[in-house]
């Protein structure tokens, strides 16, 4: 068993969801709406859980320090989320554009991850794939909504996709471990999970009124995977850490 | 020292924190009890949602409630594995359910489509001639539905 690379893996999967599930948390008495301030809410709780249970496989099967500490308690650097999940809420069409790159991507991945050699993750996979089945329902009911309402929505819609496409295309960003990942069965490629995803995304922004933006690949905003973030991520762990930083053994 | 049905019965006093009519068992979350030769007890437990906060407080009721079965030892496991369903909850489980107001969630095979999340049966007037209002509700496991029958709004326990 190659655990580098299944440490990769886990350590990607966990910071995606820790950070964008702070991020979706801020929403939190905030929404447009009531319903969307909820919605927005429960992902958070739903991304958060999700984190805690891949950080506690690092902690009790591979060594690593506790999920707190692993939330909690590493800089910057150490994180391996793609850098989407970095950015402030913005407005809501950036959230919600956001919000139906990401769980649309990340049921492609835990499909995957369902028949992954690693039987825990598998397991854990199974489970996870359908709290995201509701993710996916309110992704897919928003975009077309909005999408298909009135022209301001439709281009508010269409300037954040512009914008967060490079970003999101980089969840799929390759690393050095993904040939051991592929050969050990663990996940499929991250180039499949990408193909996969652009097919399913492209349905929904059609059915949306919405057009998937042309992306040249060298301006794919890679580097989250490798531990280069933009400078949102360490504004946000200095919120996030304040009270771990003061007492590490703090409770609510 | 008490046999793998009595502690079955004593988990019977353990409720989910959230909707509280209901036990930990008939909600179908614990997956084993295994008993040491000294008497020792290791219940597995399986969470409804990965993040649902219910779970640290349903492991601490499981081992009060053990310890004053006069458990000396107990632990509470966690486990992922063959994750959790709400085809787990009992009949006797959904009855409470509806009871408590909570729309029970309706019973699926395999995959979990859009047709079944969006199935909800009022809780009032049982009809099910009622559309979902929010996936979401006021925790992780409850989603918003409104009944056009008795045009009541009511929450259903989420199928997962």
């Amino acid at each position: 068993m190659n655990t580098v690379a299944i440490k990769d893996l886990l350590y990607r999967l966990a910071d995606d969801d820790l950070i964008l599930g702070h991020r979706e948390s801020e929403w939190t008495g905030i929404g447009p709406i009531l319903e969307e301030d909820i919605a927005f809410s429960s992902m958070a709780q739903d991304e958060i859980g999700h984190a805690q249970a891949y950080y506690v496989i690092l902690n009790e099967l591979f060594g690593e320090a506790t999920p707190d500490a692993l939330a909690f308690g590493r800089k910057s650097d150490d994180f391996r989320c793609c850098q989407l999940v970095e950015f402030p809420i913005g407005d809501y069409a950036f959230s919600l554009m956001r919000h139906v790159l990401y769980d649309l991507a990340e049921s492609v991945r835990l499909e995957s991850l369902t028949k992954s050699s690693f039987r825990p993750l598998a397991e854990l996979a199974k489970k996870l794939l359908r709290e995201e089945r509701y993710h996916q329902m309110h992704a897919t009911i928003w975009a077309k909504q909005l999408g298909l309402s009135t022209p301001e929505a439709n281009q508010r819609l269409q300037a954040a996709l512009d914008f967060a496409y490079p970003y999101a295309l980089a969840l799929f960003e390759p690393t050095v471990n993904d040939a051991a990942i592929v050969a050990e069965g663990l996940q499929a490629s991250e180039a499949e999970l990408e193909y996969k995803w652009i097919e399913m995304l492209s349905q929904l922004l059609a059915e949306s009124d919405l057009r998937l933006p042309v992306v040249p690949d060298k301006t794919v905003r890679y580097g989250g995977r490798q531990g280069m973030h933009t400078e949102h991520l360490g504004k946000l762990l200095a919120e996030m850490d304040e009270v771990f930083a003061i007492d590490e053994t703090a409770v609510w | 020292m008490l046999t793998e049905a009595d502690v079955y019965a004593a988990l019977e006093e353990v409720k989910d924190p959230e909707i509280p009519v209901i036990s930990v068992v008939e909600l179908g979350v614990i997956r084993d009890v295994i008993i040491g030769t000294d008497g020792s007890v290791v219940v597995q437990l399986t969470p409804t949602f990965a993040g649902c906060p219910a779970i640290n407080h349903m492991k601490e009721n499981i081992v009060q409630v053990l310890t004053a079965h006069g458990v000396v030892t107990s632990r509470v496991d966690v486990m992922y594995n063959e994750p959790w369903s709400t085809n787990l909850i009992s009949p006797r489980g959904r009855e409470l359910l509806k009871d408590f107001g909570l729309s029970p969630p309706p019973a699926f095979d395999g995959m979990l489509t859009l047709e079944v999340l969006q199935n909800a049966i009022c809780p009032k007037c049982s009809s099910n001639n009622t559309f979902m209002m929010n996936a979401f509700g006021p925790t992780a496991c409850r989603a918003v539905h409104h009944c056009r029958n008795c045009r009541e709004t009511f929450e259903q326990f989420k199928p997962l």
